[in-house]
């Protein structure tokens, strides 16, 4: 924590820290189509903004203490019989203990199904011309190779801001989303975690509008 | 039945080769025989004949071309899967791409079903050829220890009657030489679920009539962990599973006409990435 640049923002009309209780003790912006890690301890409320509005932010959680333990999407949705992420929902780990819980949140769901973007997906989805772009597990990756975790290390994540909708027959699509600029996603640490983060770089559904946008990352204790 | 006296080693000895030809339930059959294969199988392709026990699990390498036909022998089995690539393990089963890029969360053979496993590295891994089941999940994923005995108990019983699906996972991938970064989210077979318009998991859990198959295609050389343990939404708080039939036999690999390779330009598109990957 003491090796962050803190950017806090004392504004008093700062709307993206409305609600928050507790001391703001990390302040910062996630660049479009960067990755971001962080530890969130226990009891820690970690706030995504949207800043511009429909921007998918692919994350996964590990277990600080032991990062075989990490959140499962399956876990998560079979717990609580329901495949959106609403408010009140708990993230659940490959164990099935709570890992945070999603403490507030003006988005009526997020996603946890569409799992992150990949070269290799993007090349089934929409052809291999698409073979340099950039895409989320890049984005996993480099962030997780100097921290030791590796491909193996990845799994089903969450998709906050994302939109995955299912219909009666099963069919299902990443479609327009149902954030807006400023909205927001609490998520309080339930243990000692590490929070991985892919501000999805995206352009070829509308995950992201067609368009990556800065996210803004907010803890507080 | 009474205990033998097994005073020194030579009486144990021929005790334990007394229970040698012993026939239960579920048990492999070694060598492979099975009587019941399609018309244009050969016995001499059969590569596998084992029933799961109730809460058993099985590892097998199904070499490409290789066909699984697994039979839900009294109706309450559940075929969970961990797939990898044989040679390069930490290529594996991508749930989440597996349902995005086929635009269905719905296994099956019927018209726009998800009728591929995908792997995270763009490849098939596993096709559907044959489902009379239609009852399949791939959005609950594993039962675990803490669901297991919240829901069933703990005690004298833990462990031998309360198995759970991570447990026998852990223990699939451990013999093959991995460990539990490789347990990633899971497909179950048989037992299904459906989801309605607010998001709500409903599950279909049978028990079903017995005798519903599935039959696989393996499209790539892999390795499987499979686990026959009660279904993660199982509402029923009685710990309740039957065996599991598993039948392999070799088979060719899909030939450019092939329904599935065809069915979709995902679908073509994730063949010609398995073709890619074998021409070396």
């Amino acid at each position: 924590m003491t090796t962050d640049t803190l950017i806090p923002d004392t504004s008093v009309d700062d709307k993206a820290l409305e609600g928050l209780s507790g001391e703001v003790i990390y302040d910062e912006q996630v660049a479009a189509r960067h990755f971001w890690v962080h530890a969130v301890k226990k009891g820690q409320t970690l706030r995504i903004v949207d800043l511009e509005g429909n921007q998918a932010v692919d994350l996964l959680i590990y277990s600080e203490e032991d990062d075989t333990e990490r959140y499962s999407a399956q876990d998560t949705v079979a717990a609580q019989g329901n495949l959106f992420l609403r408010e009140g929902a708990v993230l659940r780990s490959n164990e099935g203990r709570p890992m945070m819980t999603i403490t507030g949140t003006p988005v009526a769901y997020h996603d946890t199904i569409g799992g992150a973007c990949s070269v290799e997906s993007n090349a089934l989805r929409y052809g291999h011309f698409t073979k340099s772009q950039h895409a989320c597990v890049e984005n996993y990756l480099k962030a997780s190779l100097p921290e030791g975790r590796t491909k193996r290390d990845l799994v089903s994540n969450i998709n906050f801001f994302m939109n995955v909708p299912v219909m009666e027959d099963g069919s299902l699509g990443i479609v327009d989303g149902i954030s807006a600029a400023g909205l927001t996603v609490d998520v309080r640490a339930e243990m000692d975690t590490v929070v991985l983060v892919s501000n999805c770089p995206q352009i070829n559904n509308p995950c992201n509008g067609f368009n990556p946008t800065p996210v803004r990352m907010i803890i507080t204790k | 039945m009474t205990q033998p006296t097994l005073a020194d080693p030579i009486a144990a000895k021929e005790h334990a080769r007394s229970l040698g030809s012993t026939v239960v339930e579920s048990m492999p059959i070694l060598p492979p025989r099975a009587d019941d294969l399609p018309d244009t199988v050969s016995q001499d392709d059969l590569i596998w004949e084992e029933t799961i026990a109730a809460g058993g699990y099985a590892i097998r390498r199904i070499n490409r071309g290789g066909r699984l036909r697994l039979i839900d022998l009294q109706g309450d089995a559940c075929a969970s899967f961990q797939i990898f690539n044989a040679e390069m393990p930490t290529e594996r089963l991508n749930i989440a791409d597996t349902a995005k890029v086929q635009w269905n969360g719905y296994f099956g053979v019927g018209e726009g079903k998800a009728r591929m496993f995908l792997s995270d590295m763009g490849r098939v891994l596993m096709s559907i050829l044959e489902d009379t089941a239609g009852t399949h999940d791939g959005f609950c994923g594993a039962s675990n220890e803490a669901l297991s005995s919240a829901k069933y108990g703990v005690g004298e019983k833990k462990g031998r009657y309360f198995l759970n699906t991570r447990d026998r996972f852990l223990l699939g991938v451990g013999k093959h030489g991995l460990s539990r970064k490789d347990v990633h989210p899971c497909i179950n077979l048989f037992k299904g679920v459906i989801i309605e318009e607010d998001g709500a998991i409903t599950p279909q859990i049978g028990p079903f009539e017995a005798g519903r198959e599935v039959i696989l295609r393996a499209e790539m050389d892999l390795m499987l962990v499979i686990a026959n343990c009660p279904h993660v939404m199982d509402p029923r708080t009685e710990w309740t599973s039957t065996p599991l039939r598993a039948t392999a036999w070799r088979g060719p690999t899909a030939p450019q006409d092939d329904p599935v390779r065809n069915s979709t330009p995902e679908a073509y598109r994730a063949f010609l990435n398995v073709d890619d990957y074998y021409r070396r």
